[in-house]
């Protein structure tokens, strides 16, 4: 019998690529919030102005649909995705004033993939990234746009309509990262699935590798290797060490990883999600385990390095400190979960919002930690608040928020 | 005088130039097509249509006719920068944009944003055309004046005026499209004792001819090639899993036209099964087959795989997966591949889907006599 819908066209023309594309130090300012979880995913702001433990909310945006993808902020610039019609077929990209909340532009685009998703979490899923010049916004529906930061569109992709199976019933949430030229895309599945290293100026494919055919909803790190950046994906199978520009492998960690809380890197070293939690470190072309503690348990929150300790949201809401060193454990403290959303951190100080709205600061230096502050924000929360400038924005399905 | 014609003329041909250009920049947004072919010639002419003033507006309209989807969002964010641009400076004239909308022999895409632009330049222009668009062949435009019939018919309810309410939601049953409006519509009018048939509305097809199990272990099952998928022979048995695979009659009873292969073959795992079934279309013409499956499976139209999904467990839905589709005149054949997997989960025990055929904008196409 013969096939039709699934032809793929193929690449029409080749684009020149550079081996690397340097983002002028101008572009980027210690105060950017970048992508999910922040500079290289780490969830550490690395400004010195820190938002302290108290806050007020400075202003509220509202949002025309729903999202659960974090915002990233640019500059003076704050960009939100969301979705929206019955359908979340829809796609929005808000560029709000980091100062007012005013919005400065919208763009709403048709899906042009699948939008069905499990009802807790929705198409505007996946966080958008930045390189200081464009903004890269994905959404569940594998419609991938990219904006210069007045609003301008550079380029579009539809990765379900580019390959047709690549879509997840439950709905997708891995989110972007950009590393010098090359935007790491994951559409990870039961089916066609596959990541792939975008070039920032055209949004066309430099590489595309299969990923396993299992549904994942974790996001790529940022991974300093001497002078190079390198980018681990995550996936059942484990984690897997790529060069940016090319995709080709520099290492795989084989023993398993968590679908849904990513990993955490600090200092060289990865603290994979991978029974419990397993340190590695990366050395050239492999990989060797520093120490596993198979009781440190995320659940959806992914984890969080501060220094020489590593926190960790269980499923029942508690917050775990443990030593980076050696994985023991120092303290726990329950919070007000439960948590769809990830912790961050700027200086002694952890945000986290659990999905009732509770907004949370914690003092990780605290002896056995302590909630030093708490924001009611009284809408269900299930994203990862964004630090920036002395401020952190949080945002719920119509909201925006922006706490000082 | 002279000096003041040739600054006209000089004008017009600047107009002129500018239309030819945005008509060349329009044809590079068009271009575009899959894995990013086209668009590093679109950003450029997109910069250009972006400039625009608001009497470009049904030109770029016009552009997403015949568009693939991604043209159509190139597209679509232009006419939005347009329109957010005019709207800060002299405003939109919706005249245009009116006649663009009621002229349906423009695509859906655009006349639901020449629409938008209406509503958020004068909503009460959008008010006013709201309910001529009840019939609309595009299903998003049907949308809003389905609510509004539905609003009035929450009236007459509320008013005590049960006959007047019921032929309200009959009229928006008619019209409506969407799941979620029809869902409550229907369950209004059953409240009212009105007979509601949702399969009829929807194209479900019921009857079918089942045959399971062949086997699935290790998922095998999907790539493998059974006997049905060479010869659909109604009368024949093959060895299957555990026991021969033969035909049995099965039609659905459910609302929503569930074919559901647990009820004559038992809760089986690691299992393949097929549907066949046959619709008679009276002409040949372009459809969609529309299904909802969590389960691995495969459709063919008359011998024509038209697309093959295995993912299994992950959801279902009405109009999950929408596949074009060319039927003949006359008989068509329809076949489904319907594996279950190896989860022992109690969500994992489903083993069926749901199949209807309709137009591109989900209107039921009615099976000839």
């Amino acid at each position: 019998m013969t096939t039709r819908f699934i032809s793929r066209s193929s690449l029409a023309f080749a684009v020149a690529l550079t081996s690397s594309f340097v983002i002028p130090h101008s572009s980027l300012s210690a105060a950017d919030w970048l992508q999910f979880r922040g500079p290289n995913g780490t969830g550490i702001s690395s400004e010195t102005k820190a938002p302290g433990p108290q806050m007020k909310v400075a202003w509220t945006a509202e949002l025309p649909g729903r999202g659960l993808s974090s915002p990233i902020v640019v500059g003076d610039k704050v960009f939100v995705t969301c979705a929206s019609g019955p359908e979340q077929q829809s796609l929005h990209v808000f560029c709000f004033d980091a100062k007012s909340g005013k919005t400065i532009w919208e763009r709403a685009l048709r899906a042009t993939g699948r939008t069905m998703t499990q009802s807790k979490t929705c198409v505007a899923a996946p966080t958008p990234c930045s390189d200081g010049k464009l903004v890269f916004a994905q959404y569940s529906s594998n419609d991938l746009f990219a904006f210069d930061l007045d609003g301008n569109l550079q380029w579009l992709r539809g990765l379900t309509y580019d390959y047709s199976n690549a879509s997840n019933s439950l709905g997708m949430a891995q989110s972007l990262s950009v590393i010098g030229g090359t935007l790491v895309v994951q559409s990870e599945n039961d089916s066609e699935s596959f990541a792939a290293g975008i070039d920032t100026a055209t949004g066309v494919n430099k590489w595309k590798i299969d990923r396993p055919k299992a549904a994942n909803w974790t996001s790529a790190l940022h991974l300093n290797s001497g002078s190079k950046q390198l980018v681990t994906l995550q996936s059942s199978k484990g984690i897997l060490c790529l060069e940016p520009d090319s995709g080709k492998e520099v290492w795989n960690y084989a023993d398993g990883a968590s679908t849904i809380p990513s990993s955490a890197v600090n200092d060289g070293v990865l603290y994979a999600v991978s029974h419990g939690i397993t340190a590695l470190q990366p050395d050239g072309n492999s990989v060797s385990q520093l120490w596993r503690n198979e009781k440190l348990n995320p659940g959806t929150a992914s984890p969080l390095v501060i220094g020489d300790s590593i926190f960790v949201v269980n499923s029942a809401g508690v917050l775990i400190k443990a030593s980076t060193k050696n994985g023991d454990e120092a303290w726990k403290l329950r919070l007000k979960g439960p948590f769809s959303g990830s912790p961050v951190a700027a200086g002694q100080y952890i945000y986290i919002a659990g999905e009732r709205g509770d907004f949370q600061v914690v003092d990780s230096t605290a002896k056995d930690g302590a909630v030093v502050a708490t924001v009611e924000l009284k809408e269900t929360i299930l994203s990862t608040p964004a630090i920036s400038n002395g401020a952190v924005y949080v945002r719920s399905d119509g909201k925006l928020w922006k706490l000082e | 005088m002279k000096a003041c014609h040739l600054f006209a003329l000089s004008l017009l041909g600047l107009v002129s130039i500018a239309h030819a250009d945005l008509s060349s920049s329009i044809e590079k947004l068009r271009a575009v097509d899959r894995e990013g072919k086209g668009n590093a010639e679109a950003t450029a002419a997109w910069k250009e249509i972006a400039k625009s003033d608001a009497g470009a507006l049904t030109q770029i309209l016009a552009g997403m006719n015949g568009a693939n989807p991604l043209a159509e969002n190139w597209l679509r964010v232009a006419a939005g920068v347009v329109a957010e641009k005019a709207a800060k400076g002299n405003g939109i004239s919706v005249d245009s944009l009116v006649a663009f909308l009621q002229d349906t022999k423009n695509a859906p895409a655009p006349r639901v944003l020449a629409f938008d632009l209406i509503r958020k330049s004068k909503p009460e222009e959008s008010e006013k055309l709201a309910m001529s668009l009840l019939g609309d062949p595009s299903s998003e435009l049907r949308r809003y004046p389905v609510t509004k019939l539905i609003e009035e018919a929450e009236a007459a309810l509320s008013a005590g005026k049960k006959d007047a309410a019921g032929d309200t939601y009959q009229k928006a049953l008619v019209a409506a499209r969407d799941e979620d409006q029809i869902k409550s519509i229907a369950k209004k009018l059953r409240e009212l004792d009105r007979t509601v048939d949702l399969p009829k509305h929807f194209g479900f097809l019921m009857r079918w001819q089942l045959i399971a199990p062949f086997t699935n272990v290790e998922r095998k099952g999907f790539d493998e090639v059974f006997p049905p998928e060479k010869e659909v022979n109604l009368t024949a048995s093959y060895p299957g899993k555990g026991g021969d695979a033969k035909w049995v009659p099965f039609e659905s009873k459910d609302d929503y036209g569930m074919i559901d292969f647990n009820k004559p073959f038992t809760m089986l795992k690691e299992v393949t099964g097929y549907a066949y079934t046959e619709f008679n279309s009276a002409e040949a013409r372009d459809a969609q087959i529309r299904i909802g499956c969590k389960n691995g499976w495969k459709v063919w139209l008359n011998g024509e795989l038209l697309f093959a999904r295995d993912e299994y467990h992950r959801g279902m839905k009405l109009d999950q997966y929408k596949l074009p589709c060319h039927l003949k005149a006359g008989r068509n054949r329809i076949l489904v591949k319907c594996c279950q997997n190896e989860q022992t989960e109690s969500w994992t025990v489903e083993w069926q889907f749901q199949l209807r055929i309709c137009d591109a904008t989900g209107t039921a196409i009615a099976e000839a006599k």
